[in-house]
């Protein structure tokens, strides 16, 4: 049976997971340098061993209620179409195997904004909300500004 | 074998040879008994021809083949060198040029060399002059697939194909009404499938003498040429009928083509910037780093035993090392501006012989070193430069004698390093900037009044020409007038932090100077921190700074401003313009950092300096690129990210 691997993580009430191909790391918050005129769902900019890598504010992306950064927190880096991101989650539960076909697409649920959803996977009692990732980072937008700037 | 991972080396190596192709036709023309030219055109092209043979590309090695053959021919003394010879092989190398970018756009037409192959057979053949090309090359795909398609099923069904090729006299005043006319006339007869260039841009009148029609017809030739004739300041200058082949002998090669544009796609994307590095630079970065290794064993030992003596010794190793590496390391990204210069000598041969002008290009300082970032980037402007010099700047020489000048015009390209400044010269000794005119147009254009004129420096009336939309030239040329220009030019290097500035002269000529900062990567700024946040503001941009307490702060007109030595200074609170939020602490005692955006200061407040450093600029990435205000990033030596502003954006 095909399945996919995914980083599990909580974040509200809700536990979520992103493909483990868009991950590259896992890392604990360290300071994030705040960039003005950005969107407010953007915390800002840190530095990941000489590079500085946009952090996105996934409650606030999602608009749901801020959550405190506890010894739980983590950063999950991602490198999606060789943009590299900084997602802040409330804890990182596990990385686990799914199967595909325990993946429906959803109609349950109504925490978040159903773009930012690529399906909901059944894996054991849990659910998993996984995560369409370039919605939630509007890859898709900046690629078109680019490809406006080009034209 | 799978070419596809050598297909940058290629694309690289080819522009060197026709840079080189290009430079020794240069010579030749200018000697032609210049046998050391000769030769090394000789061995460009042959190189060329391997390469390409050895990849696959047929055309180009067709055409270098047929290039050697005469290039030999003018060795051997068979032939002799001629400008019509000149020519022809310019305009192969501008052919190869063509493909060779094709190639690595992935853009891949194919190219119609027949003409310049057969010309260079007849030269060969010693038919010499008395040959003239049909056409220039053209490529091939004029014709879309969709359009050959047409052609096709019209012959299935007797419809002819006539290509039509039409000419508006000179004196002709509305261009475009001509050509609408002769549609009108043509789609009487049959169908207009294509034009060359596209409708719109022949309604706009952006073509210039010649257009080119296929028209689908039953008629036959002579109603065709009737129709065109009738109009008056048109005339037909070709007509010939289209057939097309049915594809029976293509498909073997369409195929092909089709697998080489899928693999041409991936590698456009992959095809990355280089510099070629002298292999001692490298030996010496290697060097550097085995350095760092020892020590970094060292710095281990002492974590063990805890020797705080030595510490401080390799600390001070480590330091001198990575100082050391900083420079090697910006050496490497050092490339000499000749990169960019090497194009010149045949742009201003081909301007100035389109403008029937004599210019003598002299170029100087070519092995000035510039951050291979700016290199990139200095090049755009710097043709602009060239290209108003030629055209607005220099006269055709009748004028220059009428005027007691000489016959040839000088164009000075010059390079030169001053300080941690690279300074790029363009000068000429042409006519200079009509002043007057520049007062009319800018009075014209609604830019200033007459008033504000009389209160104005040269200096600044002179600067109108940077502004968007600004030409004096009366008529628009090919090469520039077109009014969109030397504003692009004046953003295009503030863009690199730097600046550029104009002197001229009437009579005696204009010279434009560019400073850019020797390299982008590295730059000293000043930290100051607004609240809690910490800012690197760029030390090129700063003229002073000042204490000062909040008291001093005045409203003018809902502006706050300060006096500073007798002068009104605008201020501008960082902590408004970056939204930083508040701590609720305000101190008494407030910085303020003069700086310059152009011609104009201004202050901004900040709660304090941190000091002067050296920051390494890093990108914020593609999410983050082009915020106002913020040209990058910058780790400190806390391992915090400070963002550095960009005062030409930042208000």
């Amino acid at each position: 049976m095909e399945q996919i691997q995914v980083v599990a993580f909580k974040l509200g009430n809700e536990e979520y997971a992103i493909d483990v191909m868009a991950v590259q790391e896992i890392i604990r918050p360290t300071a994030i340098t705040r960039v003005p005129r950005t969107k407010d769902f953007y915390s800002g900019v840190i530095n990941l061993r000489g590079n500085v890598v946009p952090i996105v504010n996934l409650a606030k992306r999602f608009n749901l209620e801020e959550v405190e950064l506890t010894e739980k927190s983590r950063i999950i880096i991602l490198n999606v179409n060789d943009i590299r991101v900084g997602i802040t989650v409330e804890s990182v539960t596990e990385v686990i195997n799914i199967n595909k076909d325990d993946i429906e697409t959803p109609n349950l649920t109504n925490v978040i904004d159903e773009k930012f959803i690529a399906g909901v996977a059944k894996y054991q009692e849990r659910l998993l909300i996984l995560l369409n990732i370039e919605e939630v980072l509007e890859l898709t937008e900046v690629a078109q500004d680019t490809e406006e700037i080009k034209g | 074998m799978d070419t596809n991972e050598y297909l940058g080396l290629f694309l690289e190596e080819s522009r060197e040879n026709l840079q080189v192709l290009n430079e020794g036709l240069l010579s030749l023309e200018q000697d032609p008994e210049n046998e050391m030219a000769l030769n090394e055109i000789f061995r460009a092209a042959h190189t060329l021809k391997g390469m390409a043979a050895t990849m696959g590309f047929e055309q180009i090695t067709e055409l270098t083949h047929k290039m050697e053959n005469v290039l030999g021919k003018l060795r051997d003394k068979e032939l002799e060198f001629s400008r019509f010879i000149s020519d022809l092989l310019f305009k192969c190398v501008d052919a190869l040029e063509n493909m060779v970018e094709g190639i690595s756009t992935g853009n891949q037409n194919e190219f119609v060399i027949d003409d310049l192959v057969a010309s260079l057979k007849n030269l060969e053949e010693g038919q010499g002059q008395a040959v003239e090309e049909t056409s220039q090359y053209t490529v091939k795909d004029e014709l879309n697939e969709y359009e050959n398609n047409l052609i096709l099923k019209g012959q299935e069904q007797n419809y002819h194909t006539y290509k039509v090729v039409v000419e508006v006299s000179p004196q002709c005043v509305m261009k475009a009404v001509r050509a609408f006319m002769v549609f009108k006339n043509l789609e009487e007869l049959g169908e207009i499938i294509k034009s060359v260039p596209a409708v719109q841009d022949l309604e706009d009148e952006k073509f210039d003498r010649e257009f080119t029609l296929y028209l689908l017809t039953k008629e036959n030739e002579n109603k065709i040429r009737n129709a065109v004739d009738k109009i008056s300041e048109i005339s037909l200058k070709q007509l010939a009928e289209v057939k097309i082949q049915k594809e029976a002998n293509l498909p073997k090669e369409k195929k092909k083509t089709v697998n080489q544009v899928d693999s041409w796609d991936k590698t456009k994307i992959k095809t990355m910037q280089t510099v070629r590095v002298d292999i001692t630079k490298l030996d010496n970065l290697m060097n550097l780093v085995g350095e760092l290794v020892i020590n970094k064993t060292r710095l281990e030992q002492i974590m063990k035993t805890g020797q705080v003596t030595s510490l401080g010794e390799t600390v001070e190793q480590i330091e001198r090392i990575t100082s050391d590496l900083q420079n090697v390391v910006m050496k490497v990204r050092m490339v000499p501006i000749e990169q960019v210069f090497n194009r010149f000598p045949r742009m201003v041969r081909d301007f100035s012989k389109e403008l029937e002008k004599e210019v003598e290009l002299v170029l100087e300082g070519q092995e000035t070193e510039l951050d291979r970032t700016v290199i990139d980037e200095i090049s755009d402007p710097l043709v602009h430069l060239i290209r108003n010099s030629l055209d607005h700047g220099l006269e055709k020489p009748e004028e220059r004698l009428a005027q007691s000048k000489s016959r040839v015009g000088t164009l000075k390209l010059i390079a030169r390093q001053e300080g941690n400044s690279v300074l790029i010269i363009v000068e000429d000794d042409g006519q200079g900037i009509n002043i007057e005119k520049v007062k009319t147009k800018a009075v014209e254009n609604g830019m200033v009044t007459i008033k504000e004129l009389e209160q104005m420096s040269e200096k600044e009336i002179l600067d109108f020409i940077f502004a968007p939309g600004f030409s004096t030239a009366q008529q628009v040329t090919d090469i520039s007038g077109r009014g969109v220009g030397l504003d692009v030019v004046r953003a295009k290097i503030n863009s690199l932090n730097g600046n550029v500035f104009l002197e001229s002269q009437p009579g005696i000529g204009t010279k434009f100077t560019i400073k850019l900062p020797l390299t982008l990567a590295i730059i000293q700024a000043l930290l100051v921190k607004v609240e809690e946040e910490v800012y690197a503001i760029p030390l090129a941009n700063i003229d002073e700074t000042t204490l000062i307490e909040e008291d001093v702060i005045k409203n003018v007109q809902g502006q706050e401003v300060m006096v500073l030595r007798g002068k009104v200074l605008p201020l501008i609170r960082l902590s408004k313009v970056l939204e930083v939020p508040c701590t609720g602490k305000c101190g008494e005692e407030l910085y303020v950092v003069v700086v310059r955006k152009g011609e104009e200061q201004i202050g901004l407040v900040v709660d304090e300096l941190i000091g002067q450093q050296e920051i390494v600029i890093s990108s914020l990435g593609k999410l983050f690129s082009n915020l106002p205000g913020i040209a990058g990033a910058a780790i400190l030596g806390d391992g915090k990210v400070s963002l550095i502003l960009d005062i030409g954006t930042l208000f």
